[in-house]
């Protein structure tokens, strides 16, 4: 088996309004920087997945995506994948 | 009538739910762990509100695996009342038994008080004791309770008379001041507002007992007698 370090980020839809995003947006204007636009704020995650190849490991992180950390219904995601290096330790 | 309160860890409306039920109805209520997973005995089941597994990652999303929502998933397919309130709408929506999701209020802040919801819906088995377009008085507490789905899915909810409650003006940012709705059977109901809260004249409004009363009238009517 192999490891692979998994960075996976989580974001409302384009559609959908972010206040959380909005509201630090205006912030930055407020604080005098100019040319700060479409603020946008989401989840960062990082899993240590196990799997026999790296196929393996994309459809095990698609499903877990797909079914737990993100909503279809307002969310989108993306994730990287890495193999471990040898030392890591679980 | 049999009533099923479930309880999740985290939720902290599920005493008030038990007591509205109690108070309106005079039924018998079970306090009903998350771990069952056979809710077949109950012809009505109540998801409370609170912070179910901490609201951890998105509202109702841990809770919508828990070992009871199976026995919900099958009480509503074989057409049980099921009621969600709260957190309990937002387990619903994750656990795909009703549309859309709940987002953070577009305020960001924490609302709690009053508020007057208008009754769009007075024939599902939820809101019967109702009028139509008759304007009620139910508090609200949430952070997370901007309603929001697709347009399709508005126009669909919006056509077939699925939206039961409105909020009258700007509550959390829901799109068409969506407070509940019901499922395609019209079992299912999920709701932002408390009419728990609403039970006695002390609680500042009585308007939420007709939920209550128009679920016990809904299965008066349906006569169903449970072979357990």
């Amino acid at each position: 088996m192999k490891f692979y370090e998994v960075e996976v980020k989580v974001w409302l839809k384009k559609s959908v309004f972010d206040p959380q995003g909005n509201a630090v947006e205006h912030a930055l204007t407020g604080l005098g920087y100019e040319g700060v636009d479409k603020v946008r704020i989401g989840k960062y995650m990082q899993l240590l997945v196990e799997a026999t190849d790296e196929a393996a490991a994309h459809d095990k992180v698609k499903s877990i995506c797909d079914k737990v950390l993100h909503n279809p219904v307002m969310e989108t995601y993306s994730y990287t994948l890495a193999e471990a290096a040898a030392e890591v330790s679980v | 009538m049999k009533w099923a309160v479930v309880v999740f860890p985290g939720s902290n409306c599920d005493e008030d739910a038990a007591g509205a039920v109690r108070r309106v109805t005079g039924d018998e209520v079970d306090m009903v762990w998350h771990t069952t997973r056979d809710l077949s005995e109950y012809d009505a089941i109540i998801l409370p509100g609170g912070f179910s597994y901490g609201d951890y990652l998105r509202s109702g999303a841990i809770a919508r695996f828990s070992p009871v929502m199976e026995g919900v998933k099958e009480a509503a397919e074989q057409g049980t009342l099921v009621l969600g309130i709260c957190n309990g709408f937002q387990v619903l929506t994750e656990a795909g038994l009703l549309p859309g999701g709940l987002l953070g209020n577009h305020h960001l802040q924490f609302t709690c008080g009053m508020v007057e919801l208008r009754v769009e819906n007075a024939n599902l088995p939820f809101t019967s004791a109702y009028q139509e377009g008759e304007i009620i008085r139910v508090p609200v507490a949430h952070g997370e309770g901007r309603y929001y789905a697709d347009e399709p899915v508005l126009d669909e909810l919006a056509m077939h008379n699925r939206i039961a409650f409105t909020y009258q003006g700007e509550v959390n940012g829901s799109v068409r001041n969506i407070a509940g709705i019901a499922n395609d059977t019209a079992n299912v109901l999920g709701l932002m507002p408390h009419p728990e809260r609403a039970v006695v004249e002390w609680m500042d409004s009585v308007d939420g007992r007709r939920v209550f009363e128009s679920m016990a009238a809904y299965h008066a009517k349906r006569g169903v007698v449970h072979a357990g």
